[in-house]
């Protein structure tokens, strides 16, 4: 493409843009493109859509803003950005929902065409804030956009309202513009999306040339940014999203294994994309089922595993709850399982979209009798896949239930996805036992892993029957005996804990004992490591781990623990890991960082607080 | 040799199918005569018997796993239509049984039982009814009769009851029958027939708890009374019962009505059996026959064919490789847009 130099270029190391408006104005997908794009140039990135659960509330109201964020940079980044050096308002709704995220002096570019008297109303405005003072602290472009926009599809025979509809791609032009990005790619996209309609395409690849050259010829623009590459490890990378990770890993771990994959889930956000994704594979011997409920959609996958295949639950919190009991029948069961439960706010239906790590006591507790699971948590969306691989080796190894703990947050968040090399995996190996000449014993253990025999339905002279009912070591019959429910419930707890010795030991970045280390889990990882990284990075004060095996704690965490004068805990809740850290490790002084707001940290609130402590 | 049909030289007998669990029911309950039918039932067919397994829930009539010499889940209160629907669907090859009850099928598990029925996964689902909760001792179920003093209604239920068979045609199930453990003869062909179905077939079977609802069903399938107030169902032959075959059912103003017969005669209301109707309302219209006002009819209701869940499930799997090839692990990695760091 032509590249019209006529404007000074300033070069930025690392820029946050939030892309916000109307849920129906297409953010998320003009956000999606600007990231595809930014990715293809070499940047690296973060982001984190922010949408509502309405899926249309009424036009031009709070309620229904949907804003999209990315940081990219040259360096290497961890989060979306705290807070936006740009934003994009295509309404007034969405500059009053948005105005708190953006830097005091950044840049607002609005939508001025619809800064309408009725608009202004809808969202609360008493006066006109472009010109009552609200945005005297920043830059203000106000660009009549979908004034030009009308204009610049003029000639293309569209409705009124679909030349209105491409008024998104306007706006991804002239940030196109701003940022020096490439167009092509996203040309390509559109021509690809809009093949059955190339009229729709034509007029969304003019709108995109449209904006660009607003930012070109207009006046108010007088500089253009360059953002270099970023000096990622060599590979192939894509974009993934936590969601896409974890429905690639589970086929990935089901592959590896040479099995089936079954995913028996009921539709709830923010977990719906897994049960998407993966129905869209089925040529990877994929079966999904959409159940009834969460309880049938369990009950099928625990259907799955004893039939000897992968079986795979995915849900968020409330279905958590209503999976419980089926959850406490595969561990008495000793199936392998995998719960995912995609983590949002709550109680309750709580705030849908929003992000928080709130199950991870439900997960580990939140069943009758004592029932303890394994329980794994991805760090970044591309963990996941990682992570998916890992819960499915250790359910089939343990013959055991794993859950996986993601987030809101990371199922929609996306960054660059360093491919792995899958042939150099390890094979999953599943050994279904066969009948020999000594009685079989459904319930006899590895004596090194303490798993029972995974024997399928179908296989000659090993007909057995299993159930929740308590079970006599051994044979599995149904047993009443005190001192055998003892044994084997202190049993299924030591195989459980046993998992320890087969998991990597818990790492530590920066200064290995001292004043403080800065603990967490999941998807904090990202800010936390920020963090420590602004503060430390000259100095060795601060020591920071994370931890992906939350049941069982990896091996030598009492030591880390330990080795500190204080360890912090941020968590996105009121202090769960930290209440069984501080059961299990007194005398160390735990201090908490909690965040129950249905956002995740910005880098700004752990920095801040590991400052306190200094 | 078609296996799903009882062999000409059976190589099972009963014996093979009974597990070496001793059996804990009360002495008199009508599930002895259920699982002895089934036992039977199974030893007629040359299919190994590690190639059944039956899948439970919670209520006496769940115990029944345990007692089969074959595989068995008994899970959880009214969710063993799921654990069966997933087993079946990556192990299409296995014939799976569900045993349920009245409180498990219709009232804590009542939304699993629809929706299995409605995909038509092929199993045989068992709901063994005795109006009653029998292993929580003794409290109103979902079939009890509006008024029934129990442990729990001492005033009496003021819940009406639910007619299993209805919510199964309500479900578009493409099997349903109704049975009773007074009459093995009767129950064996039924299971012959359930087994025999492609699909979810869901059989009723009138139990008698004899401790909590002793004689419940007695008066329509006592010894005495029986002839006169059961009515089996033919495909295709006119409802005819009585001890003297002398009565029939007409339909009068779309209502079953009862009345005489004489084989001479020739009726043009007689009711004629049909399993295969297109529409289920002839199915739906012999529930609404209930003593004491009507006899009551045994047998199957209807049986249709429709494509099964599991068969579909698998075809879409196969279908997909065809049309994209067999996945390729590193292409699904590899997949949407990439880009190359060097």
């Amino acid at each position: 493409m032509a590249m019209t130099h006529s404007k000074t270029i300033t070069q930025a190391t690392a820029i946050t843009v939030r892309f916000a408006g109307d849920s129906g104005d297409g953010m998320q997908l003009t956000g999606d493109q600007f990231t595809d794009t930014s990715a293809v140039m070499g940047n690296d990135f973060a982001t984190f859509p922010d949408y509502p659960a309405e899926i249309r509330a009424p036009a031009g109201t709070l309620p229904g803003v949907s804003s999209f964020q990315i940081q990219f940079s040259e360096a290497i980044v961890f989060t979306p950005g705290d807070i936006a050096d740009v934003l994009i308002a295509m309404n007034p709704a969405a500059l009053k929902v948005n105005l708190h995220h953006v830097k005091k002096s950044g840049l607002i570019i609005v939508n001025e065409s619809v800064f309408t008297e009725p608009n202004l109303r809808k969202a609360n405005y008493k006066t006109n804030p472009l010109n009552d003072g609200t945005l005297q602290d920043y830059q203000v472009m106000r660009v009549p956009i979908t004034e030009l926009t009308k204009n610049a599809l003029k000639e293309h025979p569209l409705k009124l309202t679909e030349v209105e509809r491409c008024k998104n791609f306007f706006a991804l032009g002239l940030m196109f513009w701003l940022y020096s990005r490439d167009y092509e790619y996203t040309f390509q996209w559109i021509k690809k999306k809009f093949a059955k309609r190339p009229e729709i395409a034509e007029a969304n690849i003019a709108a995109v040339k449209a904006g660009y050259s607003f930012g070109d010829i207009t006046e108010a623009f007088n500089v253009q940014y360059q953002v270099k590459k970023a000096s990622l490890q060599k590979g192939t990378y894509r974009k993934i999203t936590g969601n896409e990770a974890l429905a690639i890993g589970l086929i990935a771990g089901a592959r590896l294994a040479n099995k089936t994959l079954f995913y028996g889930s009921y539709p709830i956000t923010p977990a719906s994309g897994i049960l998407h994704e993966l129905s869209s594979h089925k040529h990877y011997d994929v079966k999904t089922f959409q159940a009834e409920d969460e309880i049938a959609a369990i009950g099928t996958a625990i259907g799955a595993s004893f039939g000897g295949q992968i079986a795979v639950t995915g849900t968020s919190g409330p279905g958590v709850c209503l999976k419980s009991e089926a959850l406490g029948l595969a561990v008495m069961a000793e199936l392998p399982l995998i719960l995912i439960d995609v983590q949002r706010s709550g109680p309750s239906t709580g705030m849908p979209t929003k992000t928080e790590q709130t199950d991870l006591l439900q997960v580990l507790y939140g069943r009758n009798g004592e029932s303890p699971i394994c329980v794994l948590a991805p760090q970044t969306p591309a963990d996941c896949f990682d992570v998916a691989v890992e819960a499915i080796r250790i359910a089939v190894k343990y013959m055991t239930p794993v859950a996986i703990l993601s987030e809101g947050y990371l199922a929609n968040a996306a960054e660059p996805w360093k491919l792995p090399e899958i042939e150099k995996f390890e094979k999953i190996t599943v050994v279904h036992p066969q009948k020999t000449e000594a009685e079989f014993l459904p319930y006899a253990r590895d004596p090194k892993t303490l798993a029972r025999p995974w024997a399928i339905p179908g296989t000659p002279g090993l007909e057995h029957r299993i159930g929740g009912l308590a079970k006599a070591d051994l044979t599995g019959n149904v047993s009443y005996d005190p001192v055998n429910n003892q044994k084997m419930i202190q049993l299924r707890a030591e195989k459980i804990q046993r998992i320890a010795e087969d998991i990597p030991a818990l790492e530590v970045r920066g200064a290995k004992s001292g004043q403080l280390l800065v603990l967490g889990w999941g998807g904090t990882y990202g800010a936390i490591y920020q963090a420590v990284d602004d503060l430390d990075k000259d100095s060795s004060r601060i020591g920071q781990a994370h931890l992906k095996y939350l049941c069982p704690f990896p091996r030598g965490l009492e030591k880390i623990v330990r080795s500190y004068k204080k360890v912090l805990v941020p968590e996105l809740n009121s202090g769960q890991l930290i209440m069984l850290l501080r059961a299990q490790f007194p005398g160390v002084v735990f201090e908490g960082l909690n965040k129950i707001q249905g956002l995740p940290f910005q880098v700004d609130e752990i920095r801040n607080k590991i400052k306190g402590l200094l | 040799m078609n296996v799903d049909q009882p062999a000409q030289k059976p190589i099972f007998t009963k014996d093979d199918f009974v597990s070496s669990q001793e059996v804990r029911w009360c002495p008199g309950c009508g599930d002895y005569s259920i699982l002895a039918t089934a036992q039977r039932t199974l030893a007629k067919y040359n299919i190994p018997r590690e190639k059944h397994v039956f899948i439970s829930g919670i209520g006496c009539s769940s115990r029944f796993p345990y007692y089969m010499n074959t595989y068995g889940f008994h899970t959880i209160h009214g969710r063993a239509p799921t654990i069966a629907s997933g087993l079946k669907c990556v192990a299409p090859d296995l014939k799976v049984w569900v045993i349920t009850g009245d409180g498990d099928g219709l009232s804590i598990g009542g939304n699993h039982l629809i929706h299995c029925m409605r995909r038509n996964i092929d199993i045989n689902i068992l709901l063994v009814n005795n109006q009653i909760y029998g292993l929580t001792k003794g409290q109103y179920s979902p079939t009890s009769e509006f008024g029934k003093v129990t442990k729990s209604s001492p005033m009496g239920s003021i819940d009406y009851p639910i007619n299993a068979l209805c919510i199964a045609l309500a479900s578009e199930s493409t099997f349903v029958a109704r049975t009773t453990d007074t009459d093995p003869r009767h129950m064996g062909m039924i299971l012959e027939r359930a087994m025999a179905h492609k699909g979810t077939s869901f059989v009723e079977i009138y139990q008698n708890c004899i401790i909590f609802n002793d004689k419940a069903f007695g008066p329509v399938t006592g010894r005495d009374t029986k002839e006169d107030r059961m009515v089996f169902l033919e495909d295709g032959k006119p409802l005819i019962f009585g001890k003297d075959r002398n009565k029939a059912i007409f339909i009068k103003r779309l209502q079953p009505v009862t009345g005489d017969y004489d084989p001479v005669k020739t009726y043009p209301d007689i009711l004629v059996h049909q399993e295969s109707g297109v529409s289920s309302h002839h199915a739906y219209l012999l529930t609404q026959m209930r003593y004491p006002e009507m006899p009551v009819p045994f047998g199957v209701f209807r049986a249709i064919e429709r494509p099964t869940y599991d068969a579909l499930l698998q075809n879409q799997v196969d279908q997909a490789v065809k049309d994209r090839g067999a996945g390729d692990l590193k292409k699904l990695i590899y997949g949407g847009q990439t880009w190359r760091v060097e």
